[in-house]
C-alpha cells in the first residue's frame, strides 16, 4: 500500500515540478473557498456542467455513425436508433439532454436574478455567462436540423429566412447562411461543422472562462453577503468553506438526483410527449410540403412568440423587421442586467415588494410567451403575446426605476442559511 | 417562397390547422406492447397486406427473430417474400416511379410511421374506410379524407358506408345525443366479424409501433434497474454528504 501511495505521490510531484497541478486544485478546488449557505438554486451550475459533459460524449458517439448528407441524414439516425448497439440510448441522451441543458441553464439564470449574482463584482461572470447562452441556442439551433425531419428543415426555413428582414443585405444575408437559396445539403454540411465543432470549442472555452471568473472573484450566496469581506486569523473566510471535499459532495447528490429525473425521460418518455421530439420530426424533410405549424422546439417559443407578437408596421418598418429586433433584444437585454439593477442589496431576501412582484410578473410573463409559441397563432392569442411582450420589456425597461424606489431591508454581516 | 413560408408562420394557419384537428375524434388503439404473439399476428398481416406497396426500409428482418420470439426459419419462410437474405431491410418490390403512376403519390415508408402520426391515428385510419364512387380508388378515408390508400383490408374487415350525422341518429334512435358527426355503417360483411377485425388492426398497429421504436421492448426495463441503481446511489451519496456535512455549522 505504501509503495503505491509512495509512487503517487511521487508522481504528482513530478507532474508539479513541471506544470502548476497543486496551485491549480487549490485555487479552483481544495482551497477555493465557497459560502457554506448555498441553497437548491446553487446545483444548477454544476448540473450544467454535468449535461455538456453528457453532450459532448453522446455526441462523440452519435458522429461516429451519422451521415451529414441530406439523402442519407434521416436514415442515418434510424440506423443509430436500430442497428448501432445502444445506439437508441446514446441518441436518446443527446436529444433529452438538449432540452435539459435549457431547463438548467433557465433555472441557473433564474438564480443570477434571485439573488443578485449578476451585480457588482461578478458583471464579467454574467456577461461570459450569457455568451456560453447565446453559443447554446446557436448550437442547438444548428443540432436541431440534423435529424432532416421535416420540423428540421421548416424550423431552419423559418429561422434563417429571418436573417431576410435586414433592410438591404437581407436576402444575402440569409443565403450567406443557408449557402442555398433555400435548406438544402450545403445547409446540412454547414450545420454539422458548426454543431460538432466551432460551437462546442466556443462553448467549452466561454465555460472555463466563466469559471475562472467567478473563482476569482468567488462565489455570492442566497444571502447576497460578501463571504471575503470577513476573515479568520488563518485569512480564510469566516462563512466559507473548501469547494472539495464540501461541495464536491455535496454537488454529487445533485447530480444524482439530476440523473434520476434525466433516466426517467431517456428511458420512460424520450419524446416528453412531442416537446423533447416533435412527431412531425419522424417525417423525413420534404422541400415541396410545409407542414401546417411550424413551431420551434420549447426551448425557443418565448422568443418565437415575441417575434410573432410584432404585427404592426410601426414607422412605416416592416412588421416582420421589427419582430425579428424584439426577438434580438429580448435574448440580448440580459446582459445590461448589471447595469440595470440599482438596488444596493443583491439577494431577493432582503429587496422589497416591488422587485419581488416584477420578478414574479416576469417569470410569468416569460413562461406564458413560451407556452403561446407552441400553440398555432388566433387573434386572441397573438393579443395575450403582445400585451406579455410588452410585460417582458417593462422588466428590464423600468428596472432602473422600480429597484431605486424598492424599500430594501438591511443585510446581515454574516450569511444566515 | 420565403414570404410565404414567415407569412405561414406569422400570421398563422390557424384555420388550417383546427380544420386538421377538428376532424372526427381518433379511435383508441389500446396498442401494446405486451403479447409476443399479438407482435408476431401484427408482424403477419404487416408483411401481407401492407409490405406488397409500402417499404419499412429501416427495419432487418432478422430482428423479428429475437425481438418477436421466432426462430429464423419461421421468419424466412412466412414473413420474408421480399428478399432471401434474412440481414436485408424491408423493402419493396414496387418502383417509386410505377407507385406515384397507379397512387398519385409513392406510398409512404412504414418503419417510423406510427411515431409521426401516433398509434391511435393509424387504429382509425385503418377503421375508417368507406365506399364512395368519386374516389378513383372507389373508397374514402373519415380520418383521412381523399387519401390515395385503396381499402386493402376490405376483404377482411367487409364495406363499409358513410351515414350523415342525422342518418346515423334515426338508425340508432335516441342515447346518441352527444355523439355528432358522421358514422360508418357496414354494408357488406367481410371475411372477419367487426371485433376480429378490429383485434386484427389493433396487432397491427401494435407491430408498427413496434417497428417505429423496436428499443421500446427494452427500454422500459432497463429504464427500472438504471433508477434502481441511481437510487442506491443517491443514499450512499446522500450519507456521505452528511458525514462530511457534520462540522459545517
Amino acid at each position: 500500500m505504501s509503495f503505491i501511495t509512495k509512487g503517487l505521490t511521487g508522481l504528482r510531484d513530478w507532474v508539479d515540478d513541471r506544470f502548476p497541478l497543486m496551485t491549480l486544485w487549490n485555487d479552483h478546488m481544495g482551497a477555493y473557498y465557497a459560502p457554506k449557505n448555498f441553497n437548491f438554486w446553487y446545483y444548477f451550475g454544476v448540473l450544467s456542467l454535468v449535461v455538456l459533459v453528457i453532450q459532448i460524449v453522446t455526441g462523440i458517439w452519435l458522429v461516429m455513425n451519422y451521415k451529414p448528407d441530406a439523402t442519407l441524414a434521416f436514415a442515418s439516425v434510424e440506423y443509430i436508433m436500430r442497428d448501432v448497439n445502444w445506439g437508441w440510448l446514446i441518441r436518446y441522451m443527446h436529444s433529452t439532454g438538449a432540452s435539459f441543458f435549457f431547463i438548467v441553464v433557465y433555472m441557473h439564470m433564474f438564480r443570477g436574478l434571485l439573488y443578485g449574482s449578476f451585480k457588482q463584482p461578478r458583471e464579467l461572470i454574467w456577461i461570459l455567462g450569457m455568451f456560453i447562452y447565446l453559443s447554446l441556442m446557436a448550437e442547438a439551433f444548428f443540432g436541431y436540423l440534423l435529424p432532416w425531419g421535416q420540423m428540421s428543415f421548416w424550423g431552419a426555413q423559418v429561422i434563417t429566412s429571418l436573417f431576410g428582414a435586414v433592410p438591404v443585405v437581407g436576402e444575402q444575408l440569409a443565403e450567406l447562411i443557408r449557402g442555398d437559396y433555400v435548406i438544402s445539403d450545403i445547409t446540412l454540411n454547414r450545420f454539422f461543422s458548426f454543431h460538432v465543432i466551432a460551437l462546442p470549442f466556443a462553448i467549452a472555452g466561454l465555460v472555463v472562462l466563466h469559471i475562472i471568473a467567478l473563482h476569482e472573484v468567488g462565489s455570492n450566496n442566497p444571502d447576497g453577503v460578501e463571504i471575503k469581506k470577513l476573515k479568520d486569523k488563518d485569512g480564510k473566510p469566516l462563512d466559507g468553506i473548501p469547494f472539495h471535499p464540501y461541495y464536491t459532495v455535496k454537488d454529487s447528490v445533485g447530480v444524482v438526483v439530476f440523473l434520476m429525473f434525466f433516466a426517467s425521460v431517456v428511458f420512460f418518455a424520450p419524446e416528453m410527449g412531442g416537446y423533447f421530439l416533435e412527431a412531425n420530426n419522424f417525417i423525413p424533410a420534404d422541400p415541396m410540403k410545409t407542414p401546417l405549424h411550424i413551431a420551434p422546439v420549447w426551448y425557443f417559443t418565448p422568443f418565437y412568440s415575441i417575434l410573432r407578437a410584432n404585427t404592426y408596421p410601426f414607422f412605416g418598418v416592416d412588421a416582420k423587421l421589427w419582430g425579428v429586433i424584439f426577438m434580438g433584444l429580448g435574448t440580448m437585454v440580459f446582459f445590461l442586467l448589471p447595469w440595470l439593477d440599482r438596488s444596493p442589496v443583491k439577494s431577493i431576501r432582503y429587496r422589497g415588494g416591488i422587485y419581488k412582484s416584477a420578478l414574479a410578473i416576469f417569470v410569468v410573463a416569460f413562461v406564458v410567451l413560451g407556452y403561446l409559441g407552441i400553440l398555432p397563432p388566433t387573434p386572441g392569442r397573438t393579443l395575450t403575446a403582445q400585451i406579455f411582450t410588452v410585460v417582458y420589456f417593462l422588466f428590464f425597461a423600468l428596472m432602473p426605476l422600480y429597484t431605486k424606489w424598492d424599500k430594501t431591508k438591511p443585510v446581515p454581516e454574516r450569511v444566515t442559511h | 417562397m420565403k414570404t410565404f413560408i414567415f407569412a405561414l408562420c406569422l400570421m398563422g394557419c390557424a384555420g388550417l390547422v383546427s380544420a386538421n384537428e377538428g376532424g372526427p375524434v381518433l379511435l383508441e388503439s389500446h396498442a401494446n406492447l405486451d403479447s409476443k404473439i399479438n407482435l408476431q399476428r401484427g408482424a403477419r398481416t404487416f408483411v401481407n397486406y401492407c409490405l406488397s406497396c409500402h417499404s419499412a426500409s429501416y427495419m432487418r428482418y432478422s430482428r423479428l427473430i429475437d425481438d418477436l420470439g421466432l426462430t429464423k426459419e419461421v421468419v424466412e419462410k412466412n414473413l420474408m417474400f421480399t428478399t432471401d437474405k434474412i440481414g436485408d431491410p424491408m423493402q419493396v418490390a414496387m418502383k417509386p416511379v410505377d407507385a406515384e403512376a397507379w397512387f398519385g403519390v409513392p406510398p409512404p415508408d412504414l418503419s417510423v410511421i406510427a411515431r409521426a402520426r401516433g398509434a391511435d391515428w393509424l387504429y382509425s385510419f385503418l377503421l375508417g374506410f368507406y365506399k364512395d364512387e368519386k374516389r378513383p380508388t372507389g373508397v374514402n378515408n373519415l380520418y383521412f379524407p381523399t387519401t390515395a390508400m385503396p381499402a386493402v383490408l376490405s376483404r377482411l374487415q367487409g364495406v363499409q358506408v358513410l351515414k350523415t350525422a342525422a342518418e346515423g341518429e334515426a338508425a340508432h334512435g335516441e342515447g346518441h345525443a352527444g355523439h355528432s358527426g358522421p358514422t360508418l355503417e357496414l354494408a357488406m360483411p367481410g371475411t372477419q366479424s367487426p371485433e376480429e377485425y378490429a383485434a386484427t388492426v389493433r396487432d397491427l398497429v401494435s407491430f408498427m409501433v413496434y417497428l417505429g421504436e423496436p428499443a421500446k421492448l427494452v427500454r422500459y426495463k432497463i429504464g427500472f434497474w438504471v433508477l434502481a441503481f441511481l437510487f442506491v446511489l443517491f443514499i450512499s451519496t446522500y450519507l456521505l454528504k452528511k458525514e462530511y456535512w457534520k462540522d459545517v455549522h
